[in-house]
């Protein structure tokens, strides 16, 4: 289960993720949380935010460019109903709202520094997000 | 200058996820599947990310501002409130639901995947919702 083929790309991945954090920081003062960057992006009530959409850019070209440089390629992901889809969007979209932040702004930022409320944050959406997957896959087995 | 390190923050992001392939939702929910054929890539992912952001942003917040703006932009909440818990056990299920959270769900957009559009707009459905409900609650 633990070879190397599983841990060194999710350990370079996951370096990748932390450096673009620190960049953001350091240049920008920002916090890299994208549900966050997301909300900028989306505020109409003017103000500059071409860095948000800036940013949210640079998001949707980077797994082009890995996987036309990088040698990786595009996942291929089961089929999701439109229900569970539409219903899993919408609490996604709400509750990284509602609490402030999603696994890269309360993950990756709060916990890199050692932000309470990203702490608590990430073990409840972690706890839940396994029970959801327990409760669909081995008590109703869909 | 700003606007260029938000592209190149957002590119390296994303690279990132597809590196490791956080951006394929089947291994996150594998990851999420303690009971099952569990995954442990994701820990690892965010194992390495929280590793580099907790040694750099000591470092980083001693600064009195950041290289290219006036004031650093972080959150003003420090206690908990019920926003933050009821916010994560909806997000929580949502996550365990579909396997995406906002950053892949983004990423993937370019893959032109119908499924996962209708999840980006349901997505935005969603925070715009979150918004209209606490301004009513506020």
């Amino acid at each position: 289960m633990l070879s190397f083929d599983v841990v060194l790309p999710a350990l370079l991945g996951g370096v990748l993720i932390g450096l673009s954090a620190s960049v953001l920081l350091l240049f920008n003062g920002r916090i890299m949380g994208v549900c966050g960057i997301l909300n900028q992006a989306i505020n109409f009530k003017g103000g500059s935010n071409l860095w948000a959409w800036l940013f949210l850019l640079g998001l949707v070209a980077g797994p082009l460019a890995s996987d036309a440089f990088l040698g990786t390629s595009q996942p291929v992901f089961e089929e999701r109903t439109l229900l569970v889809t539409i219903v899993a969007g919408l609490l996604v979209g709400f509750g990284t709202s509602l609490g402030s932040g999603c696994t890269s702004g309360h993950g990756v930022c709060g916990i890199g520094r050692l932000s309470q409320r990203s702490i608590v944050s990430v073990l409840v959406f972690m706890l839940a997000a396994m029970v959801t997957v327990f409760v669909f896959r081995h008590m109703w087995g869909a | 200058m700003r606007n260029v390190v938000a592209l190149l923050a957002g590119l390296i992001f994303s690279i990132g996820l597809a590196q490791s392939e956080m951006i394929n939702p089947d291994r996150v929910l594998g990851f999420l599947d303690i009971f099952g054929q569990w995954d442990p890539a994701l820990a690892f992912v965010l194992g390495g990310a929280v590793v580099v952001t907790m040694l750099t942003f000591r470092v980083i917040l001693k600064r009195t501002h950041p290289l290219l703006d006036k004031e650093f932009y972080l959150p003003a909440k420090e206690s908990l409130d019920s926003s933050l818990i009821a916010g994560a056990v909806l997000f929580g299920i949502g996550w365990g639901l579909y396997g995406y959270c906002p950053g892949p769900a983004l990423a993937a957009i370019a893959y032109l995947e119908p499924n996962n559009g209708l999840f980006v707009l349901s997505l935005l459905v969603g925070t715009l919702l979150a918004r209209w409900w606490v301004s009513r609650h506020a």
